[in-house]
């Protein structure tokens, strides 16, 4: 069996909403290069949906994946349904990743989660802080 | 079309080699320890064998024990000399910290049974020298083991040299020359070593099978126990096609060995001069001292992992110490040895050629790595930064 599934390779491939973007509303960043992944999330919200994301990733094949199916399952959605996302549904849209590769789905949430935070903190926002994500060691993603 | 340049993970099997195996795969299926004349004519074959790899290595036949590959040869001379030395108080080991598994990992469990082990640094270009080897010898020193060649970035060693110190200092010489035999040429008894091993599927010879050599006089004790196949050194009946094969593949190997590596070393040094054309990219290893046939580069703000994804699509098959690929958090510790820091360790490359590779397939290994670097760098948030300034890079 290959490592990775079709879905897993169509979105490493093909990447969709790959790139940057002018003024985001949020970005979010996770990871180190020194572990080997970096994942950066651009928001575009307005009234309360996400109008646009891109993202930037640097790592192996499953974190790009992980980062192309991360963005679709957010984009146009409400931002209360983007901060419900889990890395589990990513995995599950991906049609599954190797048991070593499962921390790239929980990158990929935890970049989103902060891209909102982002979007939060910009606009003078209330939020639950229990909600986001701690990213001061690798340790963190890797665990899972 | 797909190129093929991982040789020094595995090599295509010879026709040379799977011609010789055959018939010990067919008719001449005899067990070489029964006296009868089946059994004898695979007797026949194993010594004919043990004796064309002996004059290759310039050793004795008997001094060749064989082995299932090259870990088991690694591990065997390891543990054989740490047993002899454990009997007479001499429990220290010296060898360096980009030896292949086989032999960290024994020295690893060595250490957990009492004995002290120094690994030398690495020099940033790959190499260690037979004065740090001086440096490092004390009474206690039973053993010292240093690679010929690295596997992952090829930089050859001053075997020579090494030997030539252990010998003064009464302490015996182990050298894994897994990525050596059959692309360097290799003596050890003009090269002063005691141990080495090696493993045929390297230089286009079988899998499962390899080569423990023991100078005459080296303690070498089982590690399995069985019947007395290898002068009681090996148990287990010899795995005839595959000792038969390892030893056509060696004999073509050293035939060809000049016009090989004349072949090799320019379409290395093509391949090094196009990959040198990628901004921030670096060599890994000595320009001069390496196998003729294996390339490693660091390009800055990619990952390993996907790069040889996207090569495999344009039909390169390659490899990488990123940690991805090594399913460890950790990149690999040959290029941490070298002084590469984890972030550019993960985006290495290491492609490593065969005599069948062609200066067509160099120049599209070119193209296609070129290419694929370039995207990844394009969706990568690590060289935004870089070419924005915010980061310094690290390889200029």
């Amino acid at each position: 069996m290959a490592l990775y599934s079709e879905k897993v390779m169509d979105h490493f491939r093909n990447p969709r909403n790959v790139g940057t973007m002018e003024n985001p509303s949020g970005v979010g960043e996770v990871g180190n290069a020194k572990c080997g992944d970096i994942m950066r999330i651009y928001l575009k919200i307005d009234n309360d949906i996400i109008q646009d994301v891109k993202f930037e990733t640097f790592g192996c094949g499953s974190a790009i994946a992980s980062s192309s199916m991360a963005t679709e399952l957010i984009k146009g959605k409400p931002v209360s349904q983007a901060l419900e996302l889990t890395n589990q549904a990513v995995v599950e849209a991906l049609d599954g990743l190797p048991a070593q590769k499962i921390h790239c789905s929980v990158l990929a949430e935890e970049a989103i989660k902060l891209a909102l935070k982002d979007y939060y903190d910009k606009n003078g926002l209330d939020y639950d802080h229990s909600q986001f994500p701690d990213c001061e060691n690798c340790a963190h993603c890797h665990a899972h | 079309m797909q190129i093929y340049a991982d040789n020094a993970a595995t090599t295509r099997l010879s026709d040379t080699a799977l011609n010789a195996m055959l018939p010990y795969l067919q008719g001449e299926y005899g067990n070489p320890s029964s006296l009868h004349s089946v059994g004898q004519r695979a007797q026949e074959a194993l010594t004919d064998a043990r004796t064309r790899i002996a004059a290759r290595l310039g050793c004795e036949p008997m001094e060749v024990i064989f082995t299932a590959g090259g870990s088991e040869a690694d591990n065997q001379a390891i543990r054989s000399v740490a047993a002899w030395g454990k009997k007479k108080g001499k429990t220290h080991i010296i060898s360096t910290a980009f030896e292949h598994h086989a032999v960290l990992h024994t020295l690893e469990a060595l250490e957990k049974e009492g004995f002290s082990v120094t690994l030398l640094d690495v020099h940033e270009d790959g190499m260690v020298s037979a004065s740090q080897v001086e440096e490092a010898i004390t009474p206690e020193t039973c053993l010292v083991t240093v690679m010929y060649a690295n596997n992952e970035i090829g930089t050859v060693q001053p075997i020579a040299e090494i030997g030539e110190v252990c010998r003064r200092h009464g302490v015996f010489f182990h050298t894994d020359a897994v990525q050596a035999v059959g692309h360097l040429p290799v003596n050890v008894k003009e090269q002063n070593i005691d141990l080495l091993s090696l493993s045929g599927h390297k230089f286009h010879g079988p899998k499962g099978i390899g080569v423990l050599y023991a100078r005459r006089g080296v303690p070498i004790f089982p590690l399995i126990h069985g019947g007395a196949q290898e002068r009681g050194r090996r148990g287990g009946t010899e795995n005839i096609p595959a000792i038969v094969g390892m030893a056509a593949a060696l004999d073509e190997a050293c035939d060809h060995l000049e016009e090989d590596t004349q072949k090799l070393t320019a379409l290395r040094d093509r391949l090094i001069a196009g990959l040198s054309r990628i901004p921030h990219s670096v060599l890994n290893g000595n320009r001069e001292h390496r196998v003729p046939g294996t390339v490693n580069f660091c390009f800055e703000g990619i990952e390993g992992e996907s790069l040889l994804l996207l090569l495999d699509d344009k039909g390169v098959c390659a490899s990488s110490g990123s940690a991805c690929t090594s399913g460890s958090l950790d990149p690999s510790h040959v290029l941490l040895a070298i002084g590469r820091p984890h972030e550019i360790a993960h985006g290495s490359l290491r492609l490593s050629l065969s005599p069948d590779t062609t200066e067509e397939e160099v120049d599209y290994m070119i193209e296609a790595v070129t290419d694929v670097v370039a995207y990844l760098r394009s969706i990568s948030p690590v060289w935004r930064n870089l070419e924005a300034g915010i980061q310094e890079f690290i390889i200029k």
